[in-house]
């Protein structure tokens, strides 16, 4: 027998939402205690800031241009690499529960497993591997499906539309007539994707989430290794957490984010030193990618509004916090206790209110790319508790996956096993990540590339729609924690910056075989 | 609306080389019945006259209306005729290269833009079928 893997995402989560982190607005003993029994990662960073192109990057260990899910809306080819296939061929029982998001969600015509299994009522499905073998979808026996809502095919929207039907009218309209991200507000500030919602606790998808993992973990036999990737939706918008539980944080109580400039006039001046599309979504005069509302103007949001959204994020990361209590409590009881190890993370982050704005898109800074990361290693290795401040990424996140198994790494995994300390981290060389951006809808392209090491965060702009290729950004993080003073053109940082660019274009360069980039085929 | 006062209406084309006749790859798609056997996701179809009704593998039912079928220029057109499409118009035409060579054009404009999306990924999988059934049709013939 060995290690099992309890592997805990949520969605769209910043770093300084966890208590361990130093996060104050929501209480996450569960999280806390993982971190101080394991490893707590100081910087954390995803290959990408948005959904599809960061969880391909936790399944497959390679960053977005090499997997080929370049942006949201372009599915994960179906016969590419994943580490849930490796740890079934070496005997694990594999599960993923919650969110997935490798394959788009708006699907008409069924075209995606993801949207299909709930119809058939089966636990997966046989596709082609990347060995040229077939094999249960992605490497995983068991599959059950949420996100953000009630909307869609998925079996949670399902089971609410079968068993709850009354209550479905309570859950915000994640997208408008249109068909792009709801701006509507909601809430008592009127805060976009913002709204009560009277679903009781237990139907609301968090729970759901929790209680289907516990089932799947009860039917497992006592001495069958598994890997379990429980998936929270939450905290992403919509902020439609069960109005039962809001007044565990009462928004007017909340204090403004550290990194939200008061004025108008302070916003404008941290946003015009960035490259010009900060400032454009700002004003309103572009949305350069779908996951913010088209219909939204930043720079209407008030300081009520980021207080309301804050308070709403910080409800459902209690609530995360407390259904991973119950998962972990059912391991104990079913005496797994000491072989589990349990890695929790998100995805990438959200703006909260950094620099005026909310949500994500083409923005490089921490809001977005610093995540919470903690590995609590099996019991039975006598882990020592550590804090690894070296910057790591989650492409490592699969090469960990395998090591926690005793399997070795196949070739096509780009990420090294994460760092156990500072010494491992320095003696392995993890001195910088990469994050990539490549978006083209709407006839709007953004490219971005950066680079983040112990000392800079580095992004350089590509050609696209409204960048010339000229543009960057290079923050001085020990002076700077929270990038807002943008020394790309100082010339004091011009060796800085010509060690960085090199860098950068050795990642773009790096040797290895990369799929063909998908097609985009939906815009989420 | 844009500056000019236009609504910008997305339209989305996609394109397949095929190696088989004009003829033999009109064939595949010129009969309105026929969507069902290739594209991805059509389960069944129900025609009377113009009138189209598609139903998807996701269960839903889309009336569409068929405004062109024209085998002299190897053109079909037609139009989805339900919200929540203000405006939708499908166009598929088959263009002689030379024998046993031709081009597919599969064009989606629609709004609101983000269903156009939508559609179009659907066409791209058509496209693969109706190469993969005209190049069949060749290698039988």
């Amino acid at each position: 027998m060995s290690r099992k893997i309890l592997f805990i995402t949520t969605d769209q989560q910043r770093y300084d939402t966890v208590g361990a982190n130093g996060g104050t607005l929501s209480r996450t003993p569960v999280i806390d205690q993982l971190a101080r029994e394991g490893i707590r990662y100081e910087r954390a960073q995803p290959t990408s800031v948005v959904c599809m192109p960061s969880r391909s990057s936790m399944l497959t260990g390679q960053f977005p241009s090499t997997h080929g899910a370049w942006m949201n809306g372009v599915p994960l080819a179906i016969d590419a690499p994943s580490v849930a296939e490796t740890l079934h061929d070496a005997g694990y029982a594999t599960a993923l529960i919650g969110k997935a998001h490798f394959e788009p969600f708006m699907d008409p015509f069924g075209l995606y497993a993801e949207n299909t299994l709930a119809n058939l009522g089966v636990p997966t499905i046989e596709q082609d591997w990347f060995d040229g073998r077939r094999g249960v979808h992605r490497g995983f026996d068991y599959l059950e499906f949420a996100t953000h809502g009630v909307m869609g095919a998925l079996h949670y929207a399902k089971w609410m539309r079968e068993q709850h039907s009354d209550v479905i009218r309570g859950f915000y309209q994640v997208v408008d007539a249109d068909f792009n991200v709801n701006a509507a507000g909601g809430g008592d500030t009127n805060a976009p994707q913002v709204k009560y919602n009277a679903v009781p606790r237990e139907w609301y998808h968090t729970d759901w989430v929790a209680d289907r993992t516990i089932r799947w973990l009860e039917e497992q036999e006592s001495d069958r290794d598994w890997f379990c990737w429980m998936s929270f939706p939450d905290p992403h918008h919509p902020w439609d957490p069960p109005k039962s539980e809001i007044g565990r944080v009462p928004w007017r109580d909340v204090p403004l984010p550290e990194n939200y400039p008061q004025s108008s006039s302070e916003r404008e001046s941290l946003l015009d030193q960035k490259a010009r599309h900060w400032r454009l979504w700002y004003d309103g005069r572009l949305v350069s990618n779908y996951e913010a509302p088209a219909k939204w103007v930043p720079a209407t949001m008030t300081a009520d509004q980021v207080r309301e959204v804050n308070a709403m994020n910080a409800v459902e990361v209690e609530l995360i916090d407390e259904a991973i209590g119950r998962v972990l409590a059912s391991i104990e009881r079913k005496g797994w206790g000491d072989d589990v190890d349990v890695i929790f993370t998100s995805d990438h982050g959200e703006l909260q209110g950094d620099f005026g704005l909310l949500f994500k898109g083409p923005y490089h800074v921490d809001g977005l790319m610093r995540l919470p990361l903690i590995w609590r290693p099996a019991r039975t290795t006598a882990p020592t508790p550590s804090v690894v401040h070296a910057p790591v990424s989650l492409v490592s996140l699969a090469a960990t996956f395998l090591e926690i198994a005793g399997q070795k790494a196949p070739s096509w995994v780009e990420g090294a096993v994460l760092p156990i300390d500072d010494v491992d981290a320095s003696t392995r060389s993890f001195d910088a990540t990469f994050t990539e951006w490549d978006s083209s809808i709407f006839g709007i392209d953004v490219h971005v590339r950066t680079i983040v090491t112990d000392d800079y965060l580095y992004t350089q702009y590509q050609p696209g729609t409204v960048h010339d290729g000229s543009e960057g950004e290079l923050y001085v993080l020990s002076d700077d924690p929270w990038q807002r003073v943008n020394r790309f053109e100082d010339p004091a940082m011009a060796l800085v910056r010509a060690s960085l660019a090199e860098q950068l274009a050795a990642h773009e360069s790096r040797a290895g075989e990369r799929a063909t980039p998908g097609v985009l085929m939906a815009p989420v | 609306m844009d500056a000019l006062g236009v609504v910008p209406v997305a339209s989305i084309r996609h394109e397949r080389r095929i190696a088989a006749d004009a003829d033999a790859v009109w064939d595949v798609v010129r009969r309105p019945e026929s969507i069902p056997l290739w594209f991805p996701g059509i389960v069944s179809c129900t025609v009377e006259g113009s009138h189209r009704v598609i139903t998807t593998a996701m269960g839903l039912e889309i009336p569409e209306e068929i405004l062109g079928n024209d085998d002299a220029s190897r053109h079909f057109a037609y139009r989805i005729t339900a919200p929540p499409y203000s405006f939708h118009l499908g166009v598929i035409d088959v263009i002689e290269v030379a024998t046993n060579d031709s081009l597919c054009v599969y064009s989606t404009t629609a709004l609101p833009d983000t269903l156009a999306m939508l559609i179009a990924g659907g066409t791209l999988g058509a496209l693969g079928e109706i190469q993969r059934l005209a190049e069949r049709s060749r290698v039988a013939s």
